[in-house]
């Protein structure tokens, strides 16, 4: 073997990464050729200076820790749901096993969509609340203050892509007495407002389909109730009993103009 | 498997090759906020695409990726410095029989100033920083290292050789600062 050829070759040599033949032909040079013996030192020397331990860079055990929850995470969402109907978990589990995470999230995603108007989560009573008090503070509770029906819902067209229903109920000592354009759940919903005595509710409409539920927060009452085809959640720090009494007369009332 | 063993499967490799990853990244990215930008990133990258694994060399599996989001994240920075000028280095592969040969004491003697040698390594070439990151920090074959940086092992040998030379270079020519900065632009 000559020097050259001997050259092209050290480096592979270094890393034990030649059939034995060619080795050892190597091994019979070096002996005779102290460039080749100096230009092996060198490169070894070069590899031992990247190789030493002080100049790695090892995952800080805070990565370590964030990347464990961000896997665990993940693995909770795709294991744990609760609201999978039994047909579907034979599938997404079997044929694809991970091609179907992806699916599967998307399928959770979906089923707690679906499931949500059932059982309301905290997320969102937080969210209604939140956006109740945000209203009482001044000149944020109404876009349109109007006592009067036929300017309110008119007021929403075109801001909304849906017509929330818009009642008079100031016979039966529920007075309206504006509207907004409010956001929930990155969604733009109707808000009308309503006053009882002193006490203000706030109605949020946006379409869906719901069962009624009640609920309680922070000294305000939430109920949620389904009026043709909307979603309908009323807040307010008015009591439960009579908030529920302007649910009822909101829902009848309703009724009544669409049978009219 | 289910899909429980497959995620706790999938997180046990993961934590495993975390250091191999991230140090990965960091010798990529040269700062440690992308570099754990870059790590989170494959992690959930390789998570989504831990089916397409079919057993085999995780660590290599893992790392390609990690290697693909820091090249991802470095082209979104800057379009500029691609893989073009990078290109040409291969031109030139030969080792030549006259270049200069660094006194193997005095690298071994400068390389004990780990600062300097990671000042060294920063400055080399990303492909060969790579190489030599691979090689001599995870200790891979010439096949794997070959297989994470899609090229034959022809290219990953001479690389290699490149690679240290370069380094012994850098090592010796920048224990002064001034005279280290002038042959990093120099290797530019």
């Amino acid at each position: 073997m000559t020097c050259d050829e001997a050259r092209q070759l050290l480096h592979a040599y270094i890393d034990d990464e030649l059939d034995l033949p060619t080795a050892l032909q190597i091994e019979a040079h070096l002996p005779d050729c102290p460039k080749c013996q100096k230009e092996l030192e060198a490169a070894r020397a070069a590899g031992r200076a990247v190789a030493q331990p002080a100049v790695y860079y090892p995952a800080s055990s805070e990565l370590r820790d964030r990347l464990k929850r961000a896997i665990r995470s993940e693995i909770r969402e795709i294991d744990t749901p609760p609201a999978f109907p039994g047909f579907l978990i034979g599938w997404w589990k079997r044929p694809m096993a991970f091609s179907g995470l992806a699916a599967a999230m998307l399928l959770i995603v979906c089923s707690l969509l679906f499931f949500l108007p059932a059982h309301a989560s905290r997320g969102q009573i937080d969210e209604l609340v939140g956006s109740h008090v945000r209203s009482l503070e001044e000149n944020h509770l109404m876009d349109v203050a109007s006592t009067d029906q036929h300017t309110v819902k008119p007021w929403f067209a075109g801001k909304l892509d849906f017509s929330p229903p818009v009642i008079d109920l100031s016979a039966e000592a529920f007075p309206l007495i504006g509207g907004r354009l409010d956001y929930l759940n990155q969604q733009k919903v109707a808000a009308l407002i309503y006053r009882r005595n002193k006490h203000l509710i706030n109605l949020f409409i946006w379409p869906g389909e719901t069962t009624p539920e009640v609920d309680a927060k922070q000294g305000f009452n939430l109920i949620r109730f389904e009026c043709k085809g909307m979603i309908c959640w009323a807040v307010s720090d008015l009591n439960a009993g009579e908030l529920q009494q302007f649910a009822d007369l909101f829902k009848a009332q309703k009724a009544a103009s669409t049978r009219s | 498997m289910s899909l429980r063993a497959e995620t706790s499967k999938f997180e046990s490799e993961v934590l495993e090759h975390l250091d191999a990853a991230h140090n990965l990244a960091r010798w990529l990215m040269k700062n440690d906020q992308d570099a754990q930008d870059v790590v989170q990133e494959s992690c959930m990258n390789a998570l989504r695409a831990f089916d397409s694994f079919r057993g085999g060399d995780f660590r290599a599996w893992f790392l390609a990726i990690v290697r693909n989001t820091s090249f991802t994240s470095l082209r979104r920075r800057k379009s500029s410095s691609g893989p073009a000028s990078e290109q040409s280095l291969e031109v030139g592969a030969e080792i030549a029989a006259d270049r200069e040969v660094y006194d193997p004491q005095a690298i071994a003697i400068r390389a004990a100033d780990a600062e300097l040698v990671r000042r060294a390594i920063a400055a080399l070439p990303q492909i060969l920083r790579e190489t030599l990151v691979l090689r001599e920090m995870e200790g891979l074959s010439y096949k794997e290292i070959g297989k994470i940086a899609g090229v034959p092992i022809g290219t990953v040998m001479s690389r290699l050789a490149r690679g240290r030379m370069q380094l012994q270079e850098l090592i010796v020519e920048m224990d002064q600062p001034d005279l280290g900065k002038s042959v990093q632009e120099g290797i530019r």
